[in-house]
């Protein structure tokens, strides 16, 4: 199994909730808590699995604003994995997870150092490494109805802009929605063959925008209206 | 990235120790007469072991679990940094076997050179991984390139050569040959570094599109999403202004190389032959200070990609 997740950038509306679920949900979990420093105070900081960036795509006015949640892509090959010295830092042969032993863990920051997907946080509190679990005490909780056996950000997603799954599976809804919809690896150059996939926005034709007409019956319209404001 | 100065101590003093023990041998068994003596190799040795030692107490100060510290050589078969923790501790053995072989006297002369030969080749080893620690992480593009661990080398020789000379100096009071030997070291170091500086000049790495996926439009950063700093901004987000970057390049030129070969230089005449080695090995732990620092502040890790840099 290769589980993993893909992201439909078309459709994320960038509210965050993902982020609030996962931090709900792992800071009570086996990885937690999820330490905040100065919660309520003047500059909050604190651990998070995953954060929402926003980006604008294109040049104005044929720009587009993009909502971009990132956490881990459990790299196929994890380089944070292969550099950690204490060996905290473990790949699941059976389904592909990156998880973090903190039991294990040194503090020595080097995993995150070799990650450039940002996915590892380390907890100035506890003095470990955390990051995404992939909510593995969720999705093999048999306890839990068998539709709710997924990662909380994506069980929580109200745009469904997140899809788990298993990209082994050709037929898995990860696997189809990622190959009819061109899924692309964030900075694939690496080498380190992020799982998690990227869905672009569908190309879609540009609306015509308000731009600014100079002709004459404009000026004159302008013109009065400036004199009926004043 | 954030420059530590746990790390910087570690880089800097563990690898002038290394330098230091593998010149000590290195000289010990090659040159004919022999200045130091039995009592100053093994006072060479010891004072390069007290540095190697003070380097790897330091490094443990980066860390923030460090009770587990003793699992960090568990992963040899992967991890530079395993390596180097495992090299920098049978690196002691190693060391008391030839301090050893020295003041007892042992062994032949045949066994002096393999002993020597061991010692030095696994003093630069340690250096040499010290260095792959770095140059091992794809990420930062700054560090991953051949130099570092080059760099690395040359200026734990470079560093150990020129205490190695102060300590010679207490001995002996004319050693025109191994002052030029140093002189050559400083050189080779400063040509390796200014290599370096050219060499990681334009941004070349990855870029903020490859990052996002989106290849063919110009990306910008709208929102980080966190009003505070997180440990990525902190850790990762480091920025000096490139005016004050450059002028520390120069520094790290002027007290690193021009000072040391310069009081070597000339120097040698003018004032006690002490003095002048004292100024050197200050001179150059100041500027390999800097230059460590400089090791850090200047790389780009690639997460800042995602927090608006465009290249890196």
């Amino acid at each position: 199994m290769k589980l993993g997740l893909v992201i439909d950038l078309d459709t994320c509306v960038g509210c965050n909730a993902c982020a609030v679920a996962c931090k709900q949900w792992n800071t009570s979990g086996t990885t937690g808590p999820l330490t905040d420093f100065e919660p309520y105070g003047k500059d909050p900081t604190g651990v998070w699995f995953n954060r929402i960036r926003n980006y604008e795509v294109g040049d104005y006015p044929n720009s587009k604003t993009v909502h971009f949640p990132m956490s881990c892509m459990h790299c196929d090959d994890a380089a944070c994995v292969t550099v950690c010295p204490t060996g905290a830092s473990y790949k699941r042969e059976e389904d592909g997870i990156v998880l973090v032993d903190q039991d294990k863990c040194m503090g020595c920051n080097y995993c995150a150092w070799a990650c450039p997907y940002g996915a590892r946080e380390l907890d100035r509190e506890d003095g470990v490494m955390k990051k995404c679990t992939l909510c593995v005490d969720r999705i093999y909780d048999e306890n839990l109805p068998e539709d709710e056996r997924k990662p909380a950000c994506v069980m929580t997603c109200p745009s469904h802009a997140r899809y788990f799954g298993d990209f082994d599976d050709p037929n898995s809804e990860v696997s189809i929605i990622s190959r009819e919809r061109n899924g692309e690896q964030l900075m694939p150059e690496l080498g380190y063959e992020p799982v998690n996939k990227y869905l672009r926005p569908r190309e879609k034709k540009n609306v015509d925008t308000y731009v600014n007409e100079t002709n004459s019956i404009k000026a004159v319209k302008d013109w009065v209206n400036r004199l009926v404001a004043r | 990235m954030h420059p530590a100065l746990s790390v910087i101590f570690f880089t800097v003093t563990s690898g002038a120790g290394y330098g230091l023990f593998a010149i000590t041998c290195l000289y010990n068994s090659i040159s004919q007469s022999h200045p130091l003596g039995d009592e100053g190799v093994l006072l060479s040795c010891a004072i390069a072991l007290g540095l190697i030692t003070f380097g790897l107490i330091s490094s443990t100060f980066h860390l923030a679990n460090p009770k587990n510290a003793w699992r960090a050589f568990s992963r040899v078969r992967t991890s530079w940094l395993a390596r180097e923790g495992l090299l920098a501790i049978l690196f002691y053995p190693i060391a008391a076997l030839y301090m050893v072989t020295i003041w007892k006297g042992i062994g032949g002369y045949n066994w002096l050179a393999v002993i020597s030969m061991l010692s030095a080749l696994w003093a630069i080893t340690t250096i040499f991984s010290t260095g792959m620690i770095y140059a091992c992480l794809k990420t930062i593009r700054q560090w991953h390139n051949a130099l570092t661990p080059i760099n690395y080398i040359l200026l734990g020789a470079m560093l150990g050569g020129l205490i190695f000379l102060f300590i010679v100096s207490m001995y002996e009071p004319v050693i025109t040959g191994l002052v030029v030997t140093s002189t050559y070291l400083i050189i080779i170091a400063a040509i390796a570094k200014i290599v370096y500086f050219f060499w990681i000049g334009t941004p070349a790495g990855p870029t903020i599109n490859t990052a996002t996926s989106f290849t063919r439009s110009m990306v910008r950063l709208l929102d980080v999403g966190h009003t505070a700093g997180t440990f990525l901004t902190e850790e990762f987000g480091y920025q000096v202004a490139r005016a004050r970057l450059i002028a520390l390049r120069w520094l790290v030129l002027l007290f690193a190389f021009a000072i040391p070969a310069l009081v070597l230089w000339v120097g040698v005449g003018l004032m006690p032959i002490s003095v002048v080695f004292a100024i050197a090995v200050i001179s150059g732990f100041i500027g390999v200070m800097i230059e460590r620092w400089l090791f850090f502040a200047e790389a780009r890790h690639v997460v800042n990609l995602y927090h608006g840099t465009q290249q890196c």
